[in-house]
């Protein structure tokens, strides 16, 4: 039992990094109608530029704030240059620029900060958290900074008038302009977020894969996984599926001979396949209500 | 009585194919007035030209100020209000969240508090379903919300595209009515593209008649409905 307990503890912080990636995901997603293939890689580019700020001696929390900082404004820069003129290019067209910005992305990090494997500080520590054997500070701080992030984006979204302006510009563009929203750049602001929530995951999880050019791949498969389970017009499912996806993770790695670790990424790619063969919308996705 | 729109050869594109050539018309300020025409006459295109929606060359003048070039959402800052075809509706958000966005734009909260009640006073049914997703409504309902979200704005003046479209008949006169009094009692504007002739003629002040992207016939809009010639080549009743 005290096995099974501590797999769901383990599954729930690993869920909530790939709930953060699967949110931003699910935001572009939202904003775009594409699949951000470069997430992860805009991710591990935040979490080297807060480890270099560390290396420089900056601290911990303020090296997380600027890299948040940096990656929102890096968020905005991509959308501005790269997205914004393929607004209305064909769909291969714009996974074609997320390919190329996936491997700029990668080699520049190569490039600047080599490929070997690197230590990465935890703000948390790695004691048992509260004196159980169950979870880590550094697990418990995970969830924890998460749950806040997924608290103040609710906020952000639900009661404040920019973040109805962005709702509204994700939902009826046209409309949206007919108010007076610029959705253009209601765009550029989700992208800037998205970046800076992938950031957040990045930097959290890097104490757990260590930190190097490709270590956001698994991660974000797992996040797809969790957005496609979720569905993928749902930000809340993405949250939830990514705490499921954490959780079934762990307990298929635990409980399902021969699925080990070396099994488990395959699990995630076989979990998207099942859902969009079954419940293609997803747990959360939208049906949306019509009357004509 | 001032001049608040004037369109002065308004010539507009889907692609290569030219939708309106070379169309003039004039609205004064307070009016009410209706652009008349069959199907695929070029109503629609106008009022989107307005908005900068598609693509056009000619003149549009709002209160002495060109429109020309200027991007659809700060069209909407010069206290221009469109109500699209189709509605518009937020229909995954609720009510209310319809009627904030209708005054996005604006930056006085207490107004805009107050004036989410004055719409109430206006649609009671809106009240009722505040916190409803706006999709569950009745195609009534929707017009009607489509109607008081353009209003959030305080509008100088309100375009409408086909408002009676796929509405009841009783719904189609309450609503006319209502839009007869917000005329009146609000002093907003207020341009109508109607397919409805015989029922925007009793409510505008004012009739255009297009076909086939020109102005074909123009003027007070009591002396159009009482000329049968017209009605009958035009209007088709």
């Amino acid at each position: 039992m005290e096995l099974f307990t501590n797999q769901v503890l383990a599954g729930i912080a690993t869920g909530a990094i790939y709930a953060c990636m699967a949110l931003a995901v699910v935001m572009i997603y939202q904003a775009i109608d594409h699949l951000n293939f470069a997430q992860g890689e805009m991710a591990m580019f935040s979490t080297f530029i807060s480890w270099q700020l560390m290396q420089w001696g900056v601290p911990y929390w303020a090296a997380f704030i600027i890299t948040l900082a940096f990656s929102f404004v890096a968020g905005i820069a991509i959308e501005r240059i790269l997205f914004k003129p393929l607004a209305k290019a064909p769909v291969l067209t714009n996974v074609a620029g997320f390919i190329a910005l996936f491997a700029i992305i990668n080699s520049s990090a190569g490039l600047i900060w080599d490929f070997t494997i690197k230590q990465y500080p935890t703000p948390f520590g790695s004691a048992p958290f509260l004196g159980s054997q169950l979870i880590s500070t550094h697990q418990a701080g995970m969830i924890g900074v998460t749950v806040l992030l997924l608290l103040g984006l609710y906020f952000f979204f639900q009661y404040t008038r920019i973040g109805l302006a962005m709702r509204a510009a994700a939902s009826v563009p046209e409309s949206a302009r007919l108010v007076g929203i610029n959705t253009s750049w209601m765009i550029a602001l989700g992208w800037g977020m998205a970046t800076a929530i992938g950031s957040i995951a990045g930097m959290l999880i890097a104490p757990v894969v260590f930190l190097e050019p490709n270590m956001m791949g698994g991660v974000l498969i797992y996040g797809f996984a969790a957005a496609v389970l979720g569905g993928l017009t749902s930000p809340f499912g993405a949250v939830v599926g990514g705490f499921l996806v954490g959780i079934f993770e762990n307990l298929a790695g635990t409980y399902i001979p021969g699925v080990g670790n070396e099994l488990k990424l395959p699990i995630a790619l076989a979990l998207i396949i099942s859902v969009l063969v079954v419940k293609p919308a997803g747990l959360f996705g939208r049906h949306i209500v019509k009357r004509v | 009585m001032t001049t608040l729109l004037n369109v002065k050869d308004l010539r507009a594109y889907y692609g290569q194919v030219q939708a309106l050539h070379g169309l003039s018309f004039s609205l004064n300020e307070g009016s009410l007035t209706t652009l008349l025409g069959a199907n695929g006459a070029g109503k629609t295109t106008t009022l989107r030209a307005i908005c900068n929606m598609v693509r056009s060359t000619g003149g549009i003048e709002f209160d002495g100020k060109p429109l020309n070039n200027k991007s659809t959402e700060s069209i909407v800052r010069f206290g221009i209000a469109h109500v699209p075809q189709g509605r518009g509706t937020f229909t995954t958000m609720t009510v209310e969240e319809n009627l904030q966005l209708g005054a996005i734009t604006r930056k006085d909260s207490a107004g805009i508090v107050s004036d989410i009640e004055r719409m109430y006073a206006h649609f009671p049914v809106l009240k009722q379903r505040h916190t409803q997703q706006a999709g569950t409504l009745s195609g009534g309902e929707q017009q009607m919300l489509a109607v008081a979200r353009a209003l959030m704005l305080r509008p100088r003046l309100m375009l409408l595209d086909e408002p009676s479209f796929g509405l009841a008949p009783l719904v189609v006169r309450d609503l006319f009515s209502i839009l007869g009094k917000i005329n009146r009692e609000d002093k907003v504007s207020i341009l109508v593209v109607e397919q409805n002739a015989q029922l925007a003629l009793e409510l505008a002040d004012q009739a255009y008649v297009i076909e086939t992207g020109r102005i074909v016939m123009s003027g007070n809009a009591k002396d159009i409905a009482n000329n049968e010639e017209i009605r009958k080549s035009y209007l088709g009743y």
